[in-house]
């Protein structure tokens, strides 16, 4: 029986870690799969957004850029076209010159000279003292000369610091000439330098040959990086602006926005780094991730307990079915027993019946005057009595057989409990009184009214207490009844200290024909017949018993219905 | 003849209705011993029969039976005989049918198998002058 109840039984854990499992992964795969998809158009779009705005910048500067420089040139082109040679290399018209640019344009112009096809400087304005120079060997005078107009790379030059130049050439009686004017390097520098986005963009220029035409904010290596690409590319669009995302030579990610200045003599290149570039987009990132664990952890926490509780619900529902099999297995057995029985006791009674009657008749006619003398008189009679009591005695058993398959009284009323059980416990006083047994009780004050067969009930209670009464019969000892209150039940105990039920027969004490008790003091049909009434009532029977402490049964009776409560509040 | 008939008064004249001839036969022995002459019948109809040609002081009356149902058997009698008193005998558990009998006019019931002398004594009691 025992094997059969274990293959029967499911294996919980394994029941448990599946519905887990579904659970997170009906749970979690659309999470993971929506966030995933929803954050990797935020990051494309993201991108787009910061490469279009930084694009636009380096845009806005570069025409800056290229404007300043476009006006500065046009500046000394209307000064050469305007002025003669000869009006220019006196050098206090040139001074005059010098003043009037600044006064107009601020001090962008440091200085202005004036330089022969041989590269004398024959007149020169400004700070330093140049006077007359020679610039024939130098780089930037053998470019100007053959340019009508050309603005230079920064180099450091005779003074000695970095600078650049604009100069226009102009002929004057068939020989060439130029106007040379010296930018000033600071306020082309706030110029790029002004560009700064988050906390390391920054942007610089840098000629053809990666040499810094500007002063980075930070250091930058223009042999490592993407600048000599950027350089070789050829562009169709002179506003076009190239965008490349890799390592420098730091090893941190960086965003390179550059495009071409000054014809595409100079780069200016913007560079930041890509976790700053994008930080707000690492921030939405690290918040979703947030979300996303923790969208995960209540799932796998709210699966655990839903696992759990199903898993809970799913074995209390085994139990309850396997009991309530169990129970219908008990209840057939117990009715098809209860019929045979009935059928039996019917059968048995009309020729019980007649038996004792035709006993009876026999002692009648016993009494006549013929057998009077007769001298097993005694013995006959005696005979003829024990015939009358053994029938006597199946017509008990038949009683009780019918008892079991038909209730005596089966009508519902209202029952007080305590007044029923005190009753019971008067009746059985004597009995216990000559078996040495005391009788305590323990009723909770107050119980409700039930609402059962009084009769049926008694039968229950008797039957319960004259076991217990039985069972100390020898050793005299105690018996303690008690009621209370327990949910929707009342439960009635009845225990006694007598010598206990053995494991082996606790099982069967309720099984139809089962005694311990000595051939003909038991029909086995008492403890049937209990368990039959209280079932019916909706309530149960239960027994605990350790051998050589005692037994006890308990009785739950169920209580009347909610409604018939309600009303007897509203009455009272 | 016993003493028991001498001491007895007016013989009761019991009519006893019951399929089991073996008891009716030793309950109309013993009864004849305690003054009460009882007429045998083995179903209801030789029942009605039998009171159909005489009266009877009271009327002994088993409810299950094969032909007729015991209680049809006390109605069709309570119809002949309104005054005759019925004593039913009901199987154990079957008190329902015994107090539907009760409401049709039985005069009581008994439960069987019965002593003889609880049957006697509800037996005298149904003829008592002073019921």
């Amino acid at each position: 029986m025992d094997k059969s109840k274990e293959t029967k039984t499911t294996d919980y854990p394994a029941f448990f870690r599946k519905r887990i499992f579904i659970i997170i992964a009906v749970s979690i795969t659309p999470m993971i799969l929506v966030s995933g998809i929803i954050l990797y158009q935020f990051n494309r779009s993201y991108h787009e957004k910061v490469h279009a705005h930084l694009a636009e910048l380096v845009l806005k500067h570069k025409q800056n850029i290229d404007g300043f420089l476009v006006e500065k040139l046009g500046n000394i082109r209307v000064l050469a076209k305007t002025f003669s040679f000869e009006e220019l290399s006196d050098e206090s018209f040139l001074r005059d010159r010098l003043e009037m640019l600044q006064r107009g344009y601020g001090p962008v112009f440091v200085d202005l000279g004036v330089i022969n096809s041989q590269g004398l400087q024959v007149a020169y304005a400004g700070p330093f003292k140049l006077g007359k120079a020679l610039y024939s060997t130098a780089g930037w005078f053998e470019t100007a000369i053959k340019n009508e107009y050309v603005i230079s790379d920064v180099f450091l030059g005779l003074r000695g610091l970095p600078h650049f130049i604009v100069t226009v050439r102009d002929n004057w009686k068939g020989e060439s000439w130029i106007i040379r004017a010296t930018i000033d390097f600071v306020a082309f520098n706030n110029l790029v330098g002004n560009i700064r986005v988050g906390e390391t963009g920054f942007a610089f220029i840098m000629n053809r040959e990666g040499e810094l035409q500007t002063k980075p904010l930070f250091d930058v290596m223009p042999d490592k990086g993407p600048y000599l690409e950027f350089m070789k590319t050829k562009l169709k669009e002179k506003d076009d602006v190239q965008i490349v995302e890799r390592k420098d030579a730091f090893g941190n990610k960086n965003i390179y926005v550059a495009a071409f200045l000054k014809g595409g003599d100079w780069l200016l290149v913007y560079q930041q780094r890509a976790s700053d570039a994008f930080s707000d987009f690492r921030r939405a990132l690290r918040v979703a991730f947030a979300i996303i664990i923790l969208g995960g952890l209540a799932i796998t926490s709210m699966a655990y307990l839903l696992s759990t509780r199903m898993a809970y619900r799913v074995a209390r529902m085994d139990k309850e079915r396997q009991m309530m099999d169990e129970q219908i297995v008990e209840t057939g057995k117990l009715a098809s027993v209860g019929e045979l029985a009935a059928g039996i006791a019917h059968e048995i009674n009309n020729p019980v019946a007649i038996m004792v009657e035709e006993a009876g008749w026999i002692e009648d006619l016993l009494e006549e005057e013929d057998f009077k003398e007769g001298k097993n008189l005694d013995e006959f009679e005696r005979a003829l009595k024990q015939i009358r009591t053994q029938g006597k005695r199946c017509k008990d058993i038949t009683y009780k057989l019918l008892s079991f398959a038909r209730k005596t009284d089966s009508r519902i009323q209202e029952v007080h409990l305590n007044d029923m059980l005190e009753e019971l416990v008067a009746i059985s006083a004597q009995r216990a009184r000559y078996s040495n047994v005391t009788i305590n009780t323990n009723f909770q004050s107050n119980l409700p009214l039930l609402e059962v067969s009084q009769s049926e009930l008694q039968q229950v209670f008797l039957n319960l207490i004259n076991n217990a009464l039985d069972a100390m019969e020898k050793t005299g000892g105690k018996l303690e009844m008690s009621s209370k209150v327990e949910g929707d039940y009342v439960v009635v105990g009845v225990a006694d200290n007598g010598p206990g039920i053995a494991k082996a027969n606790l099982s069967r004490i309720f099984d139809p024909f089962f005694t311990t008790k000595q051939v003909g003091k038991g029909t086995g049909l008492g403890l049937s017949i209990c368990y039959g009434i209280i079932k019916k009532m909706g309530g149960e029977i239960e027994v605990r018993s350790t051998v050589d402490v005692g037994t006890t049964f308990y009785v739950r009776i169920p209580l009347a219905k909610e409604k018939e409560k309600e009303e007897v509040v509203a009455t009272t | 003849m016993s003493k028991k008939d001498i001491a007895g008064t007016d013989r009761i004249k019991l009519l006893l209705v019951d399929d089991e001839a073996g008891y009716v036969n030793v309950l109309s022995n013993r009864m004849a011993k305690r003054n009460i002459d009882v007429t045998k019948s083995l179903s209801g109809t030789e029942g009605i029969q039998a009171l159909r040609k005489q009266d009877f002081d009271v009327a002994v009356l088993d409810l299950k039976m094969e032909d007729i149902n015991g209680i049809e058997v006390l109605k069709i009698f309570k119809k002949m005989d309104p005054d005759m008193p019925v004593i039913m005998l009901t199987g154990h558990g079957s008190e329902q049918a015994a107090k539907e009998g009760i409401e049709c006019g039985a005069f009581d019931y008994l439960m069987k198998p019965c002593e003889l002398e609880d049957l006697i004594k509800k037996i005298r009691e149904a003829v008592s002058p002073g019921r």
